[in-house]
This record gives C-alpha cells, sequence and structure tokens, in this order.
C-alpha cells in the first residue's frame, strides 16, 4: 500500500514539473510583457532597465531556471498588473473563494447524485427512473454559463431571494455553487445508476441475496462500493474541474476567486500571475488525482495489491 | 441414498409452478406448470438444454426471480410444511439461507470482490444467529472446515481474487451451507471448473450430504453428472417436466424420446464415435409455444394427435412418469422403439 502511494506522488511531482514547463513556455509564447511594463513611448534606457529589473534581458533558458529555481523556493513573482503584490498575496487573497465555491458545488453533486443515481437503478423503467433521466439530460446539455444565468434570472431577478452577484454572505455563494454543481450531479447520477445496474446483475449480489441479506444491505453494502469506482473517478475529476470550471461561473457570477484573478491577468498579460494560478489549478488536479487513487485502493482490495 | 423412505420425509413439494417474465414483446412462459418433490437427504437431477426453464425454476424455488419483469404467476411451494409463496418478503428472509440456499454457477463472479471471505461467511451466519464475534469466527472457520479449505482461520482475511476457482467454489458452497439449511439448489455449480476439480466438488457435495442428511437439487445439462450424484431426475424441456423418476429407471428405460436422445448425446468413453449425437433443430422460444407438445417439431416419432394437445402424463414405473401421447394405448403413430442403450453409430 505504502509504494502503491509513493508511486503515486512520485508521478504526481514529475506531472507538476512538465506543467511548470509547459506553463512557462506558452507564457511566452503569447506575447511580449514588456508592452504591459511600458507605456508605448519608453526610451530605449527605460526598456533596458525594466528588462533588468525583470530577468527579461537574459537568454530563454536562464530565465526558466531562475523561474524554476523561484518556485523552488516558494517564491512565485511580482505581480506585474497589481503594483505592489506578488502572485502569492493574490492567490492566497482568493483562493479561498474559489475553494468556498468549488468545495460546496462538489458537497452538492455528490450529496444529490450518489442516491439519486442509486435511487433511480433500483427504480429502474419507473417515473422515477424517467424524471431522473430528463433532470440528467437537461444537466449535461445546458452549459454552466447558461445554467447560471438561468438560475441568476429565477431566483435573484424574479424571486428576489438570493443576490444576482458578488460576495458577502453565505446566500452569495448559493446560486454560483448550484450552477457549477448541477452540471457535474447529471453525469455523476448516470454514471452511478449505470454502474449500479451493472453491479445488481451480478452473481455476488445475487449470492446476497441467497443469504438472505435484506435488501437495503444489498444494495448499500454489496452494490455501492463495487459500483462507486467509476463515479468516483469522475468524482475526483470534477473536483478538479471545479477549481477550473469556476472561471466561468466565477465571471458571471463576479465572485472574487481564482477565477476571476485569472482573467483579470491574462487580459492585463501578467505572465506571472497567469503562470501561478495555472501551476496552481494544475497541482490541484494532481493533488486530487492521488487522492482518488487512494482511495480507489482502500474500496477495492484487488487494486492494492498490483 | 436411494429410496427407501416414506412420504412424510418430504421436505419440499413442487405443485404446478408456473414463472413468468414479461416483456413489453411477450410474455415468457420459463416455469410452465411444473409438479416436483424432494425428500430428506434425495438428490434430485433437474436435466436439460440451455433456455428450458432450470435456473428460472431454482431461483422460484427461492423467491428471487428477478424483478419486476418476473413474476410467479400460479402454483404452490411447500417447503418444511408451509408453502413459501404465502410468505412476505420480510419472512422470506428467514426461509433463504436457512431453509433452503443455492450454490451459483460461476465461483468466479459469485464473490463480492470488495469483501473478505471471513466476511462474507460471518454475514451469511449473522442473518441466522445473533452471536457475539468470536463464536462467529469459529463458526466461520468451522464452515470453512467442512468443504476442506485448507488452513481455514488464515483464509478468512482472504480477498476472493487471492484463491483459485476450485477454492472459490468452495467457499461458495461453505456460505450456501453455513446455516445448514435442508435443500441445497447446485446450478450447474462445476461448470466453470475443470475436470478434476469437477470430480473433486462432486465428491465433497456427497460427503456433506452424506453427514447433513442435505436434500439437493442439482441443476445441470449433463447427463454424466446426474448418474453420478443424482437419485431421481427430472427432465425439462420448454419449462415443462416431461419425465421424471428414478436415476436407474430413467437410464434404463427412458420413455420420452427427448430424454432417450439426451441419453444417447452423452459420449461414451469405451465407444469410439465419429460424430457426437445431436438432437435436430432447437426448443421452441418460450415466448411463442407451439400448441400441444413442445417436442413435437423435433420429435422422430410425431403424429398429428401431438400437434393438437398437451400430452397427458403417463405412469411407467413407481415414481417413474412422462408425458407423451405415444405412451398412449390408443397411439395410432409410429411406436416408440425399445430404448437401446446408445452405440457408437447412433444418430
Amino acid at each position: 500500500m505504502q509504494a502503491y502511494i509513493l508511486r503515486r506522488v512520485v508521478q504526481g511531482i514529475l506531472a507538476i514539473f512538465v506543467i511548470c514547463t509547459v506553463t512557462f513556455a506558452l507564457a511566452r509564447v503569447s506575447g511580449d510583457p514588456l508592452n504591459v511594463l511600458l507605456p508605448e513611448e519608453a526610451s530605449e534606457e527605460q526598456i533596458e532597465l525594466i528588462k533588468a529589473e525583470w530577468g527579461l534581458d537574459k537568454p530563454l533558458h536562464m530565465q526558466y531556471l531562475q523561474y524554476l529555481g523561484k518556485l523552488f523556493r516558494g517564491d512565485l513573482g511580482e505581480a506585474i498588473a497589481w503594483p505592489n503584490s506578488t502572485a502569492t498575496e493574490l492567490i492566497v487573497q482568493r483562493l479561498p473563494n474559489t475553494i468556498k465555491l468549488s468545495a460546496l458545488a462538489l458537497i452538492v453533486s455528490g450529496v444529490i447524485a450518489f442516491p439519486v443515481g442509486v435511487l433511480v437503478a433500483i427504480k429502474k423503467d419507473t417515473p422515477f427512473d424517467y424524471g431522473g433521466k430528463l433532470f440528467a439530460i437537461l444537466g449535461q446539455s445546458a452549459p454552466t454559463f447558461a445554467v447560471g444565468l438561468i438560475l441568476m434570472w429565477i431566483f435573484a431577478v424574479q424571486l428576489n431571494i438570493f443576490p444576482t452577484s458578488g460576495s458577502g454572505g453565505i446566500e452569495y455563494i448559493i446560486l454560483p455553487a448550484l450552477a457549477l454543481g448541477y452540471y457535474n450531479v447529471a453525469a455523476l447520477m448516470r454514471l452511478t445508476r449505470s454502474s449500479m445496474l451493472e453491479v445488481l446483475d451480478t452473481e455476488y449480489v445475487k449470492l446476497a441475496r441467497i443469504k438472505g441479506v435484506p435488501e437495503w444491505k444489498v444494495v448499500w453494502k454489496h452494490c455501492f462500493r463495487n459500483a462507486l469506482i467509476v463515479p468516483l473517478t469522475y468524482f475526483g475529476l470534477i473536483g478538479a474541474v471545479l477549481i477550473t470550471g469556476s472561471v466561468v461561473i466565477e465571471t458571471v457570477f463576479a465572485w472574487p476567486g481564482l477565477g476571476h484573478l485569472v482573467i483579470k491577468a491574462i487580459l492585463f498579460r501578467d505572465y506571472v500571475v497567469v503562470q501561478a494560478v495555472v501551476l496552481l489549478f494544475a497541482t490541484a488536479f494532481v493533488i486530487i488525482n492521488i487522492m482518488v487513487d487512494v482511495l480507489y485502493a482502500y474500496i477495492d482490495p484487488r487494486i492494492r495489491y498490483t | 441414498m436411494t429410496a427407501v423412505q416414506t412420504a412424510t420425509d418430504t421436505i419440499l413439494e413442487v405443485n404446478d409452478l408456473k414463472t413468468y417474465i414479461f416483456t413489453r414483446a411477450a410474455t415468457v412462459k420459463a416455469v410452465d406448470g411444473i409438479s416436483f418433490n424432494l425428500r430428506k437427504g434425495e438428490t434430485l437431477g433437474i436435466v436439460g438444454e440451455s433456455g428450458c426453464g432450470k435456473t428460472m425454476t431454482a431461483l422460484s424455488l427461492l423467491r428471487l426471480v428477478p424483478k419486476p419483469a418476473g413474476r410467479i404467476v400460479e402454483g404452490e411451494i411447500v417447503l418444511n410444511g408451509e408453502d413459501i409463496l404465502q410468505k412476505s418478503e420480510d419472512e422470506m428472509r428467514d426461509v433463504r439461507g436457512r431453509q433452503i440456499s443455492m450454490i451459483l454457477q460461476d465461483p468466479q463472479t459469485s464473490l463480492n470482490p470488495v469483501f473478505t471471505i471471513g466476511n462474507q461467511l460471518r454475514e451469511a451466519l449473522g442473518i441466522a444467529h445473533r452471536e457475539n464475534k468470536s463464536s462467529m469466527l469459529s463458526r466461520a472457520v468451522d464452515a470453512l472446515r467442512k468443504v476442506n479449505v485448507a488452513a481455514p482461520e488464515r483464509r478468512l482475511d482472504d480477498y476472493p481474487h487471492q484463491m483459485s476457482g476450485g477454492m472459490k467454489q468452495r467457499v461458495v458452497g461453505a456460505i450456501a451451507m453455513s446455516c445448514e439449511p435442508g435443500v441445497i439448489i447446485a446450478d450447474e455449480p462445476t461448470t466453470a471448473l475443470d475436470v478434476t476439480i469437477q470430480l473433486q466438488y462432486l465428491r465433497l457435495l456427497k460427503e456433506i450430504q452424506a453427514e447433513t442428511g442435505l436434500a439437493i437439487i442439482f441443476i445441470t445439462h449433463d447427463f454424466g453428472v446426474v448418474a453420478r450424484m443424482c437419485d431421481r431426475v427430472a427432465v425439462m424441456y420448454a419449462g415443462r417436466i416431461i419425465e421424471q423418476g428414478d436415476v436407474r429407471d430413467i437410464f434404463s428405460r427412458p420413455a420420452h424420446p427427448y430424454t432417450q436422445a439426451l441419453i444417447n448425446s452423452v459420449p461414451k468413453l469405451e465407444q469410439s464415435v465419429d460424430r457426437l449425437y445431436s438432437i435436430d433443430g432447437q426448443p421452441p422460444l418460450l415466448s411463442n409455444l407451439p400448441e400441444g407438445c413442445r417436442f413435437a417439431p423435433r420429435c422422430p416419432y410425431v403424429s398429428d394427435q401431438c400437434y393438437e394437445a398437451y400430452p397427458s402424463s403417463y405412469q411407467l414405473d413407481e415414481g417413474h412418469h412422462a408425458d407423451c401421447w405415444a405412451l398412449d394405448a390408443n397411439w395410432q403413430g409410429t411406436p416408440i422403439e425399445e430404448f437401446v442403450p446408445p452405440t457408437g453409430t447412433a444418430g
């Protein structure tokens, strides 16, 4: 088990290293940061000065090594578009908001999707099942920003229950979390359903019934854990996707999280902040994947031993 | 083991059982009016081709017909003197595992991959006996020992994927028999095992039966296994039992043309055969059964009468019945030939 986890962690670190390199390269191809740093009428001397200050006068590979070196010390760099702030400061300010939003969205999708998925599987081909299908299709085919706008229109504009956008108390987070969670509820529910149906049809479930195991225990002990593998993979992925996917929803609801930050940074060509946020997203992705892999091994002993 | 017992020894009696599966397109008459009984300590073989209703019969006996499509529509299943079709779902849980149990076809898939076998055994035991942990543990060990699992204490913490197929099937047997049911249904328990392991397993079942007086319903399509295992045989065809009787009577004087053909299709070691005997045609679709005798389209002796009505049952020996018009005294068609035990050139 330890070897399994260790292997996953090493793979994760490698993946993060590759991502560092790719984001560094991408940030350089996307445009010259000097255009943002300097007014158009800047003199040759001023340009040289700024170049030296930001290390842009050095060859690219030196810049890269410098970047890695700083990264290793936990320094993400000075923000270009936000004077007197480091990228780390900017991220630290906004990270809690994004985590709050993503976590709530994840909880919303998990809490709804797993039980409903199981229920529609048990009640296959009944009105429950059809209702679930309709709900799922709606969720999967509507883009999150559209769902966000519709929710906003119904609950904020028409019913006036929640504020339309911005941040503040708990009431501000509910609509974006629902909008962000809904897409995943749909997908996750369908995955749970099909996975449950498969498991319900197996011989070991038959044997459990033959033993006289009560039906609720057949469903929740024998089936659910076996049926969990596929939806759980997805659940992990959406955990990561939610953090990045929140870029859209944070913009729609003007939620001051990382998504909001990265959009601004891109507009201002602040490659330092963009790099930092992308790196953070990627790291989150990797960590969540490792967590899911470890969970797998816990759920399915066959994975533990290979 | 053969029957010199009285009728009071009957542990299971099935009367006119009908289990249908209702699909949108048609009604599949998987089990269509079968009757048989089973005495304590007896082994009844249910034989027939794939899709003739054997497994559905077994599931009906446990009331585990796949819902909502499948339903027992008629009949009686009297187990230990009580008709289980009258019981509630709650009461059925006391019946399953404790009075009647089942060993499934495929040991590879019969055990839940995510729980240890100790967990799965204790679960079976826990339903029947509410006891403390340590006595359950020793019961679980006993159950494994009974099916000849070596070092059972160490096996309890194993997961199914750590065991061989033969071992898994013995564990499945241990689970099925852990609560000492009076009746056990073995649904082709050896088809997924290789031949040497098959024999071991069948022997083990016989030994346990001799010790405990268990009654076994042995579902198979293999007449060779029937000869080895069973006291009596019921031959199923298209949802009905077309012939049943003592295993020796059935083998020496099979009355129904279908039974004869089945016995003929068993290859014999001492004869070299160019081509194995097989019955022409396919069994009828259970969703679209012909009028009259269901074997008629494939029967070499068929006459017009066979298509008109389902044949009556005729007694041939003590407890040996067959449903075939050719056994009637007024039969007009070709008489069924005296059964000659198969020779190499049959077919």
